[in-house]
């Protein structure tokens, strides 16, 4: 017995001990997804032993195993489903086809990005420039709307600031900060100038410019909409000190020790007076633009990983600039200009939990501008003559205008990775005019209501459905605007994709001062995209169809008089490309755009439908940097070309209510090449204690001289070419900045 | 009986044995596997290998260890690989080795690990990720020499990493020089156990002969 029970325990210790003396089973197969492709790389094991194999490239497993009895086979990979069976192991050899199933993902889960350019965040593949781009275009003086008029579907306009978007005009497109509307993006507008944009790009850490179908969480805008999402928390504390013959300014931002909450502030004083007389300038300044910025901001982390975040800028300046006057050898305009301008913005971002997000935002915002106009002799003194054009030339105009502004976005995470958005937003407007005493007050209350859904049917098939109400006060009309956008992944990196939208906008405050018995403006948006990404490389190509409908028309009551109302119209269909390449030669980055664009509107005083003086037939830009590592510097080149636009004289025909062109013709093509160039001593010395890059800049390096359109004298036998205030602009600027090496931030924040 | 109960006893201590032996016969068996290991697909299959027996014995840190490591290997290697994938896994494996560890000295070799995927993530795009993904990668070695001060890895990666650097970026042999020269100092008295880490002597020594 005892013999037998020993033999027992030594037969058991034996299978025990020497797993190499059974017989060895196979255990194959094939893993594919749901379209019968193959999955190389999933995981497949015997669960709770060593055994497995992974699947290889066209779908097949093998392995052997000496286990014996009841395992699991487990089969596992990123994306699918896991799937499990239960297996017999035996002596025989075991075969499996397994089918795993996709799992809706967010990382592989096709994005909509119909009509928008995503810019800035630098994980996301669908970037197209980040916000070290946009500040490093050259020539582009740091300017956002600069930046983005390198890509396609934005126009090269010169003499007015603002976007001017696929047939669109500049007010049609908007920006918005962390969610809210902002009603003065830009400075004031000079004639026949272009004003820079209000906000520095590095307070952005994404962009998103749509050039048409936008989200219905936003609204208000015919054309475009540039969206920008403001930074969180910086990384350290720092203090920055910029000097320049233009500008003078300095700065502090501290870093709580917790790393949980921020507050900086800001100044910089700009004033061209030493530029001005070093590079002579075409109209004479009698007062030499100086501005003063102040900004401050704070930032805070909460305890659920939200976000509450403050911003206020304020700043005020002043210029003067004198030009011939059009309707006299003799006689000069005298233009000036005093801007105060004070912006405040809070948001909160937060998680609720459950799935539940939530975005608030708050704004307010006033500006003031003291405009003037005098009609001057050779002297420059001021003189008052009597009958038209001469009585128009003498005003004094004062404007303000505020808005406050509250928006609430909730959103909640559905089955899978779909989600829905809603919310709604109240905006409260005051704009308060007077023209030579003559006073004229608008008060709006709008308010809007959104809802949208991203639905994923598969990782390949995504839907984007919304709706938005709007209503105005100030022209007691609502309107319902859908927006639908699908995207098919067509390959690796590859989508299709299409967007259907209305757009309503309402009429400018310059027209509901004549008349507020008017109706929305609108467009309907089609637009078909193709993208492929891959990792340092995009190509893609976009054609649309906009229709628009009661665009404001102009209605002449008499010479000096007139009104406005909707019957107005048109379209704009173009095909646009962009390709971006950061791949193929080393620390060079290029980018390419072109926009063929046909578009004919009948707004203001087209007596038809015409193509617009703002829009060229075809643009392009191509934009290149380079980084020198040995010399410790960077040089970049934007180039942009745009046929030529037309332009027109309109004249009122003293009857019928009608304008006729008087004149018209189409100016030459347009050409500028943009040079940027940073030095970085400081590089490569992480442990020194200053950090300092010297920039210097010039824009229309080849001194091209473009013409942007005509001016008309009242009589229509003069006209002047609208061109450069000055050929070229020259920068040159030395950007310190103490704590953490920041000159990566510096050489970007002041391209 | 008393004999039974005690050759029973015995019996049950050397399955013991045989379990521990059969884990480390697995692990050695593998391990011998990163020097033929060449492609990709080879890389994957060795992690593979090591997950699924880190996934068996639920209670050993090294299998996973190993199955980040080898991914990192692949990392180094193949210039068409997703890194921000493969960084991701390897950071889940460190993450459940992490969870398994029994000491500081453990814990400061799976950050050497975690600074290698760092850095292949930060590869990708220098100039725009060397400031979030540097200083992540140079947080690991910093917090893995406070764990363990001793441990050569974390000297050796340190020192590569300057050597790779240009000298305009506060790079440069001469800068890598003493470091790489404590790492081969630190491997050459280290004595690892059984299992344990001991890779990137050859590498230092060699490329502390290319600072002379």
């Amino acid at each position: 017995m005892r013999r037998l029970m020993i033999l027992a325990l030594v037969t058991i210790a034996m299978g025990i001990l020497s797993p190499a003396g059974q017989a060895q089973v196979v255990i194959s197969g094939k893993v594919n997804d749901n379209k019968g492709k193959p999955i190389p790389g999933a995981s497949v094991a015997l669960k709770d032993t060593y055994d497995g194999a992974l699947v290889d490239s066209s779908g097949n497993f093998r392995f052997t195993t000496t286990e014996k009895g009841e395992f699991i086979l487990a089969i596992t990979n990123v994306g699918y489903k896991s799937y499990e069976e239960k297996l017999v192991i035996g002596s025989e050899a075991i075969t499996r086809s397994i089918q795993l199933k996709e799992e809706l993902s967010e990382l592989k889960a096709v994005t909509v990005i119909s009509g928008s350019f995503a810019a800035g965040d630098a994980k996301r593949a669908a970037t197209v420039l980040t916000s070290l781009d946009v500040l490093t275009v050259g020539g582009g003086n740091a300017d956002i709307t600069a930046a983005v008029r390198t890509l396609p579907g934005a126009q090269q306009v010169g003499e007015q600031e603002g976007l001017f978007v696929r047939g669109g005009a500049g007010y049609e497109t908007k920006q918005f900060i962390d969610g809210t509307l902002v009603n003065n993006p830009y400075g004031t507008s000079i004639p026949d100038m272009a004003t820079r944009g209000r906000f520095s790009p590095t307070l952005f850490k994404g962009t998103v410019f749509t050039t048409g179908g936008y989200s219905a969480l936003y609204g208000q805008a015919l054309s475009a909409a540039l969206i920008l999402e403001s930074i969180d928390l910086p990384d350290q504390s720092t203090a920055t000190l910029s000097v320049s013959p233009i500008i003078l300014g300095g700065g502090f931002q501290q870093l709580a020790k917790n790393k949980k909450s921020s507050w900086g502030v800001n100044y910089n004083y700009v004033n061209l007076i030493a530029y001005f007389n070093l590079v002579r300038q075409t109209p004479d300044y009698f007062r030499m633009p100086a501005f003063h910025d102040a900004d401050a901001n704070f930032r805070v982390r909460t305890k659920s990983g939200g976000m509450i975040k403050y911003y206020t800028t304020f700043s005020a300046g002043r210029l003067g600039l004198r030009r011939p006057d059009i309707d006299s050898a003799a006689l000069k305009d005298a233009f000036g200009l005093t801007n105060y301008n004070w912006y405040n913005n809070l948001s909160w971002r937060e998680n609720l939990g459950n799935g539940w997000k939530m975005n608030l935002g708050l704004s307010y915002s006033t500006n003031k501008d003291n405009l003037s106009q005098e009609l001057q002799n050779k002297d420059n003194q001021q003189q008052w003559l009597t009958g038209m054009p001469w009585e128009a030339k003498n005003f004094m105009i004062h404007n303000r205008q505020e808005l406050s502004q509250v928006k609430a976005v909730f959103e909640k995470k559905l089955f899978g990775i779909s989600a829905i958005r809603f919310g709604s937003e109240y905006m409260h407007g005051y704009n308060r005019s007077s023209y030579n005493n003559i006073l004229s007050e608008l008060t709006e209350n709008f308010a809007a209501a959104f809802a949208e859904t991203d639905i994923y049917v598969t990782n390949d098939l995504a839907a984007k459905i919304g709706g938005r109400y709007e209503y105005s006060s100030i022209i007691s009309r609502s309107n319902i605007a859908p927006r639908v956008s699908v995207a098919y992944k067509v390959g690796n990196g590859a989508q299709l994709s299409a967007a259907y939208g209305i757009f309503y906008q309402k009429p400018e405050n310059t027209q509901l001062v004549y008349t507020q018995d008017l109706g929305y403006t609108r467009a309907t948006h089609y637009i078909l995209t193709y993208q492929k990404t891959t990792n340092e490389r995009i190509f893609r190509a976009e054609t649309f169809y906009k229709q628009y409908d009661d665009l404001v028309k102009t209605v002449a009551v008499s010479n000096t008089y007139n009104t406005f109302n909707n019957d107005g119209g048109g379209y704009a269909r173009g095909i646009e490309f962009f390709w971006r390449d950061k791949k193929s030669i080393r620390n060079f980055d290029y980018w390419v755009s072109y926009s063929l664009l046909d578009t004919k509107r009948d707004y203001l005083n087209y007596p038809t439908e015409l193509r617009p003086n703002f829009a060229a037939r075809h643009t392009a830009s191509l934009v290149m940097k380079r980084f020198f590592v040995d010399m410790k510097t960077g040089f970049n080149f934007t180039y942009s070309f745009a046929t030529g636009r037309p332009y027109y004289q309109f004249l009122y025909n003293g009857s019928g209510n009608k304008y006729t062109i008087g004149d018209q013709g189409k100016t030459k093509e347009f050409h500028n090449l943009g040079f940027s160039m940073n030095y970085v001593p400081s590089l490569g010395k992480p442990n020194a204690k200053v950090f300092w890059v010297l920039v210097a800049s010039v824009t229309n390096v080849l001194g091209y001289d473009p013409v942007f359109g005509y001016n008309y004298s009242y009589n229509g036998l003069r006209k002047e070419p609208i061109g450069l205030p000055a050929k070229r602009f020259y920068f040159i600027g030395a950007f310190f900045s103490w704590g953490v090496d920041r000159t990566q931030d510096a050489i970007n924040n002041n391209l | 009986m008393k004999k039974i109960i005690v050759f029973a006893a015995l019996l049950i201590s050397v399955c013991g044995h045989a379990q521990t032996d059969r884990f480390t016969t697995a692990m050695k068996k593998n391990l011998a596997l990163f020097d033929s290991s060449k492609t990709t697909a080879d890389y994957q299959a060795l992690s593979a290998a090591f997950e699924r027996i880190g996934d068996a014995e639920k209670t050993q840190w090294l299998p996973y260890y190993y199955a980040g490591l080898a991914l990192t290997s692949a990392g180094w290697t193949d210039s068409k690989l997703d890194k921000d994938a493969n960084a991701e896994k390897i950071k889940a494996f460190c993450d459940k080795a992490d969870a398994l560890a029994k000491d500081d000295v453990d814990r400061s070799e799976i950050l050497a690990v975690r600074n290698m995927a760092t850095t292949q993530q930060m590869l990708v795009d220098p100039q725009s990720r060397w400031m979030s993904y540097g200083q992540e990668g140079a947080g690991y070695l910093q917090k893995g020499k406070q764990l363990n001060p001793n441990n050569p890895r974390l000297y050796y990666l340190e020192g590569a990493g300057v050597f790779g650097t240009p000298e305009q970026f506060g790079g440069g042999k001469a800068k890598a020089k003493p470091i790489l020269q404590k790492a081969v100092d630190l491997y050459k008295a280290e004595q690892p156990k059984t299992l344990y880490p001991d890779w990137g002597k050859k590498e230092a020594e060699d490329m502390l002969a290319q600072c002379q």
